[in-house]
């Protein structure tokens, strides 16, 4: 029983995706939709980015540095491992859960007040196709995404620099020369390939969820909740299977 | 014109609406009026497209709404202004934003086309000073006026209303039901309110369907509310004193008339 309304709600989540793309909105207002919505979601989200790489990036460069306690093991390791961490799953992976929890939570509680007050059946009234005048534009900027985990690369990799050099744990030039030790490019490739997938998920997901909310302002708390769930479950889920694809021998 | 055959709505095991049959007139007030529970929104939602029936046929004009493909569907969308009972106002929209929303969507005006055409409505439902406010800024009874703003900017054929009254003062809601009527006159418009504001329906019901249980159970003129002897009307329309005294003044008034003559 459980599964079938899994299975239901997947199937509606695909209907949803592509209703999203029919009966398009006049070009000169999704023109504005998406600038809002690059605003809201891309910019709004570039403090709180840029503040947790710095330091988780620091802070994955001291635990490496305290845990090498063998001598022999070369120190330009710290830079290496602190660039590994923070390409290949920090900024894509847990910056994208973090952004389910700021832009997850604030899409589904915009859709799902404008569904409470009604806002939504005024659209369909009006002979508009909500999804695609809601959703469309939100998927639009969220193609900006990677230039968000781009600034948490290059900002968790300068944190791990300077917790290493300026706590003494390791010098400038092997710290840099740990950054490019056995560098395989394919490696931003790929988390540039989940950060698209992840953006993805992270306007759809959670404009499902307020959507096809029912209820009032309770309903709506509730929707924001159970959308960063699963907006959470899909992206270490996709996370999983792409690491699983891309990176397996 | 909007002709209303044998509409059956059902969710689930509950059907909402029996084989409603009516019809709603170009140029006048319809109201629809009926208790809770009785199928009122469910039959406006169906008028509007939200709710797709089971049988019958809703006829605007004499398109069958049901039988019409997606594109003309839309089209006839363009044509119908939608009150909300809450208004509907999107909150992260100017008061002027929200009434010009419609002619950005579908019109090929210029924006001073639109400006226009803005300030005109606004002007006519006396908000002009408003135009720059959010919804959030303005009183209920405001918010009721730029829905209405919005629901006639586009020059549409049909207008309906649900619940208009709702959470207003006495004196505020005449105002807007005067409003919708002197606007139905004006556009020559069909409009359909979905109401249980007995002041309203005295006030502005030219043609009154009532539904009772799912069955439309009686339709006809607001005079003819005081004559008739439907005990399902009489029941709902008289539960309240004020409106027993009033019968009873009318039915007076029509003895001493007939009396006369």
């Amino acid at each position: 029983m459980i599964v079938a309304r899994y299975l239901t709600q997947i199937g509606k989540y695909f209907l949803m995706i592509k209703e999203v793309f029919r009966k398009p909105t006049k070009a000169s207002v999704m023109r504005g939709l998406i600038l809002k919505e690059i605003d809201d979601l891309i910019i709004g989200s570039l403090g709180i980015v840029a503040f947790i790489s710095f330091f988780v990036g620091g802070v994955v460069s001291i635990q490496t540095a305290l845990n090498l306690t063998n001598p022999l093991i070369p120190k330009y390791l710290i830079g290496f491992a602190t660039r590994q961490s923070v390409i290949l799953e920090f900024a894509p992976t847990f910056i994208s859960i973090i952004m389910a929890g700021k832009v997850g939570s604030f899409i589904t509680s915009s859709i799902g007040t404008m569904r409470v007050t009604e806002q939504i059946d005024a659209l369909e009234v009006m002979g508009v196709n909500a999804l695609n005048y809601l959703v469309f534009p939100k998927i639009v900027a969220l193609m900006l995404y990677p230039f968000v985990i781009m600034l948490s690369m290059f900002l968790g990799i300068l944190g791990g620099w300077m917790a290493g050099v300026y706590g003494g744990f390791v010098s400038s030039t092997e710290f840099i020369q740990g950054i490019q030790t056995e560098f395989i490019p394919f490696h931003i490739t790929y988390a540039f390939i989940k950060t698209i997938i992840f953006a993805i998920l992270l306007a759809t997901i959670p404009s499902f969820h307020g959507f096809y909310m029912k209820g009032g302002a309770l309903e709506v708390g509730k929707a924001s909740t159970t959308s960063f769930v699963w907006t959470s479950v899909a992206i270490i889920l996709s996370n999983y299977i792409l690491t699983q694809l891309l990176l397996s021998k | 014109m909007i002709e209303v055959k044998e509409l059956v709505k059902s969710f689930g095991d509950v059907t909402v609406l029996k084989g409603i049959t009516t019809t709603f007139e170009t140029g006048k007030t319809n109201l629809i009026i009926g208790q809770s529970g009785s199928g009122k929104t469910v039959l406006l939602k169906s008028l509007l497209g939200i709710h797709k029936p089971d049988s019958g046929k809703i006829l605007y004009d004499g398109r069958a709404y049901w039988d019409l493909n997606e594109d003309e569907k839309r089209d006839l969308r363009t044509e119908i202004g939608m009150v909300f009972q809450g208004s509907a106002l999107f909150d992260s929209m100017t008061v002027a934003q929200n009434v010009a929303f419609p002619l950005r969507m579908f019109s090929t005006k210029t924006q001073g086309e639109i400006k226009d055409r803005v300030d005109q409505v606004l002007q006519r439902v006396n908000l002009i000073d408003a135009h720059k406010k959010m919804p959030s800024e303005i009183s209920g009874g405001m918010q009721k006026r730029v829905a209405i703003a919005r629901a006639i900017v586009n020059n549409p054929k049909y207008l309906f209303c649900d619940e208009p009254n709702s959470g207003l003062d006495p004196k505020t809601s005449t105002v807007i039901d005067n409003l919708i009527q002197e606007i139905t006159k004006e556009y020559n418009i069909t409009t359909v309110i979905n109401t249980h504001d007995m002041n309203s329906v005295m006030e502005i019901g030219e043609k009154i369907v009532f539904l009772k249980e799912g069955v439309l159970a009686w339709e006809g003129t607001k005079k003819e509310i005081f004559k008739t002897d439907n005990e399902a009307i009489v029941d709902f329309v008289y539960s309240s004193n004020l409106f027993k005294k009033v019968r009873k003044a009318q039915r007076r008034e029509d003895k001493d008339a007939d009396a006369e003559l």
